[in-house]
């Protein structure tokens, strides 16, 4: 079976010469939930914007359901199928929840009702209140129309970038469990998260990035519990 | 095409009173951009204070010269402070456009034959430096100096030295106070004031003292100016505020010397174009007149702005790290 | 298994019952009846509110709940429409946020201002307070300011150490990596000799180990003699380290206490803490069916 994304030997960076990613490795297979957790400044939202090429790949391959992807620019990805969902700046404010579902379709409108279905069937809440504003919601209601927005096009994959970053504990808790629903309505995704632990909790496999490395891969369960990981990475104040 | 007088006449360039009274006022420019990044697009204003400053004080107040030019600098103190009072507490934005107006309402009010008394109004001034002792105080006797392209008589070779003497001690300065804590604290509200505030250091005061110590560099090259040629509202123009730029940009904005390595550069290239365009419209290799070939040098100053801006933001000696503007 | 012990808490810090507004025995900071509102928002408006000296405080709340705007009320960055507010006594009505910090208070900012065009050195030197040399005709005799300067540069140094920065003390600030960054801003701040420190979101954006390697930094700041009050939405970290916690929502102060009986209240829980606080969520979203003994520890 094919993967939905392999990424082999990626080296990347934004500034000429300094290389954030040097040589990593990571695959997703049709439905799996894959987590990406590390120190900072080792390179986990540089992979994922890597994947939607925005940033440029200096070595390596990305490949999606088996055509290589690296090079391409982000509208011609968007066709191919991969959805992103920034940490910032993730809807557009002066339009309404249903404009912005719209924005999500923008490529292939004669889908609109039946992915409209489809998306209001996991986020009830969206189909609530299509007509308000993106602009007068709060940072997680936001989070939940941008990953609505992507899941509009039925994505091959979905890339999140830490998608519970600056929300409370309970709203925390309600977009891990957002981002479960959608893996298990049939969608593979690929989360990097700063909440490790949260993360590796729903992940079915995960990555441990360090200096732009996949230094550790696993289970989300396996990670959870390996005394390395959790010394280098997780910390203890969780248990 | 007369290939050695145009090389000839380029090569003074390189040192006239006008290179000189240039690179004082980009060093203010500096003052204020480069190290405490307030935006100034009126800078020619501040010239145009000290210049006037020193020639009023000694034709309408009978002033000696080195009192009336210390009035100069006196009024371009007071001039900042106008400025910066008001907007210093507002977004950098609201100092550029302040300062666009200002330097703008001061040429009228020179321009305007209603103080004509005063000012000359269209036609400035001139017979101060006589007027005022500065000529009479020429340590040099009659003669000629230098050699080849720069060659002086005694009175251009006076204002040339004290130019000089005017320069060393503003680069001095500059470098001086921006070596210093005070400079740190300077260069930290650059890039960020409410850090700054947040640990204990008053913005406001220290935006208004880098602003008032660039006006008084920028007046100085005013005065510089008038020391060899009249004073007249026709030069501080917002044009002469964009020549400023650009040489403060090619050097280096946030150095000591890029202001003056790019004054020399863009005079050395002003002199060349001003001979070399016309020489070329002549002898039919450029199909404009002779007088279009001359203002064809502005078009490419503003080509050269851009270009700087553009692709090498820091200048020549800059350091693209320290550059607020290069991301 | 959790193998790190809760250091030592501070107790009794509160007079009668610990419930919003209530006294303490050593406040450094009052608040009293202050309100702020942008537009026709409410978006703080706190009857009273009194900061225990020589503790850690962590304010917790909902985004919005006006935990910032309250900071930057505190720290002078803003100014309430209505009360007053004291720090060691002194009124701060009309105190600019620069005078503020030369009482004895800094702050850090969500959004870490480390500045970048600046070496790690000169941030740090930037920090301290009372610089002959910052004053501008001081600036130009460099004998005036140049032992003070020295002085300055062993003590950076030293902090730097601490914060594992030295290395770099000649790089640019730009050149760190983002937790470096954070971990510049408190060394900075720690330059500034406070007596209280006031950390927004310090750990955002921070991965969980280096978490834990800072908050041990912050509890050496109590033990100088220090008071922090910080903002946070990582509760393990407020439950390791804080000896009092305040919960906001909605502009108003809904609970105080310590942390064990605040985060247990009912109403803390549904607004802020959600249900799932002590559960995997692999079991709360069915995504794993068994759980093992080893798995729970």
């Amino acid at each position: 079976m094919t993967r939905v994304v392999d990424v082999s030997n990626l080296v990347a960076g934004y500034l000429p010469g300094v290389n954030i990613l040097n040589g990593t490795n990571l695959y997703a297979d049709k439905g799996e939930l894959i987590g990406i957790i590390g120190p900072n400044g080792a390179g986990k939202s540089t992979l994922l914007k890597s994947i939607f090429g925005l940033v440029k790949v200096r070595e390596g391959s990305i490949k999606l359901n088996g055509e290589e992807i690296a090079g391409l620019k982000p509208n011609q990805l968007v066709s191919k199928g991969v959805g992103f969902i920034p940490q910032n700046n993730n809807v557009f404010p002066s339009l309404t929840i249903e404009e912005n579902l719209q924005m999500g379709i923008y490529q292939d409108p004669s889908k609109y009702n039946e992915r409209l279905e489809f998306v209001t069937s996991i986020f009830a809440e969206l189909g609530k209140r299509l007509k308000q504003r993106a602009g007068s919601l709060s940072g997680g209601e936001r989070q939940m129309v941008a990953m609505g927005r992507a899941l509009m096009m039925d994505p091959a994959v979905l890339l999140l970038d830490e998608p519970s970053a600056g929300l409370s504990p309970v709203r925390q808790d309600e977009a891990f469990i957002r981002v479960s629903d959608i893996n298990k309505a049939g969608v593979t995704c690929i989360m990097v998260e700063q909440n490790a632990r949260r993360c590796l909790q729903i992940s079915d496999r995960a990555y441990v990035l360090d200096q732009g490395k996949d230094a550790v891969t696993g289970t989300g369960r396996e990670l959870l519990n390996d005394p390395q990981v959790i010394g280098l990475y997780l910390g203890t104040l969780g248990t | 095409m007369d290939w050695g007088s145009i090389l000839n006449n380029t090569a003074a360039g390189l040192l006239t009173p006008t290179t000189l009274a240039f690179a004082l006022a980009a060093l203010g420019l500096a003052m204020h951009f480069g190290f405490a990044g307030l935006l100034n697009f009126g800078i020619a204003g501040f010239m145009a204070v000290g210049a006037y400053g020193y020639a009023i004080s000694v034709l309408t107040f009978g002033l000696p010269w080195w009192l009336g030019m210390i009035m100069g600098v006196v009024a371009s103190v007071i001039f900042a402070l106008i400025l910066g009072i008001p907007t210093l507490r507002l977004r950098g934005d609201y100092l550029a456009i302040v300062t666009i107006a200002a330097a703008e309402i001061l040429r009228l009010l020179f321009l305007t034959t209603a103080f004509e008394p005063v000012t000359g109004s269209a036609d400035g001034l001139f017979g101060y430096n006589a007027a005022g002792g500065f000529a009479e105080a020429n340590p040099f006797p009659v003669g000629d100096y230098g050699f080849g392209p720069w060659t002086y008589n005694e009175q251009t070779l006076w204002v040339l030295v004290f130019g000089l003497i005017v320069l060393s001690v503003a680069v001095f300065l500059l470098w001086a106070l921006m070596r210093s804590p005070w400079g740190r604290v300077i260069k930290g509200i650059r890039e960020d004031e409410d850090a700054v505030r947040a640990l204990g250091k008053n913005v406001f005061a220290y935006k208004m003292q880098a602003l008032v110590i660039g006006g008084v560099f920028g007046a100085l090259g005013g005065i510089v100016l008038a020391t060899s040629a009249n004073v007249s509202p026709g030069i501080y123009v917002t044009s002469l505020t964009f020549f400023l730029w650009t040489a403060l940009l090619l050097g280096g904005a946030a150095t000591i010397f890029g202001p003056v390595l790019g004054s020399i550069i863009f005079w050395v290239l002003q002199a060349f174009l001003t001979n070399v365009l016309p020489a070329l419209a002549e002898s039919g290799i450029l199909p404009v007149s002779g007088i279009q070939a001359a203002t064809l040098r502005y078009v490419l100053v503003g080509l050269g702005l851009m270009l700087i801006v553009i692709y090498r933001p820091q200048g020549i000696f800059g350091d693209k790290r320290e550059m607020t503007f290069v991301k | 298994m959790s193998n790190n012990q809760t250091p030592e808490k501070a107790t009794n810090l509160h007079i009668g019952k610990a419930e919003p507004g209530c006294k303490k025995v050593d406040p450094i900071l009052v608040i009293d009846n202050v309100k702020k509102s942008f537009g026709g928002l409410t978006a703080v408006e706190v009857a009273h509110l009194e900061i225990p000296n020589g503790a850690i405080t962590a304010l917790i709340g909902p985004n919005g709940a006006g935990k910032t705007t309250l900071f930057n009320l505190l720290t002078g960055f803003d100014t309430p429409d209505t009360g007053t507010w004291s720090f060691a006594g002194k009124d701060l009505a009309g105190v600019p946020s620069f005078k503020v910090a030369q009482m004895g208070q800094v702050r850090t900012f969500q959004l870490t201002k480390a500045l970048s065009l600046l070496t790690v050195l000169e941030n740090m030197k930037l920090g301290a307070k009372n610089q002959t040399g910052e004053k501008l005709i001081n600036a130009l005799i460099p004998s005036l300011w140049r032992k003070q300067d020295k002085a300055l540069e062993l003590r950076a140094m030293e902090l730097l150490k601490k914060f594992k920065l030295d290395a770099k003390k000649d790089d640019f600030a730009a050149s760190l990596s983002g937790g470096q960054r954070k971990l510049l801003e408190m060394a900075r701040a720690l330059m500034t000799d406070p007596t209280l420190v006031m950390l927004d979101e310090p750990m955002a954006g921070v991965n969980p180990a280096l978490t834990q390697s800072l908050l041990e930094h912050v509890l050496n700041l109590k033990n100088e003699g220090m008071t922090v009050l910080f903002v946070e939405h990582d509760m393990h970290m407020v439950r390791h380290i804080a000896d009092w916690v305040v919960v906001m929502a909605e502009g108003k102060v809904v609970a105080e206490g310590p942390p064990d009986t605040v985060m247990k209240e009912q109403a803390v829980i549904d607004a802020y803490l959600g249900a799932h606080q002590d559960t995997d969520l692999g079991v709360v979203t069915g995504r794993i069916d068994i759980i093992t003994e080893e798995e729970t520890k």
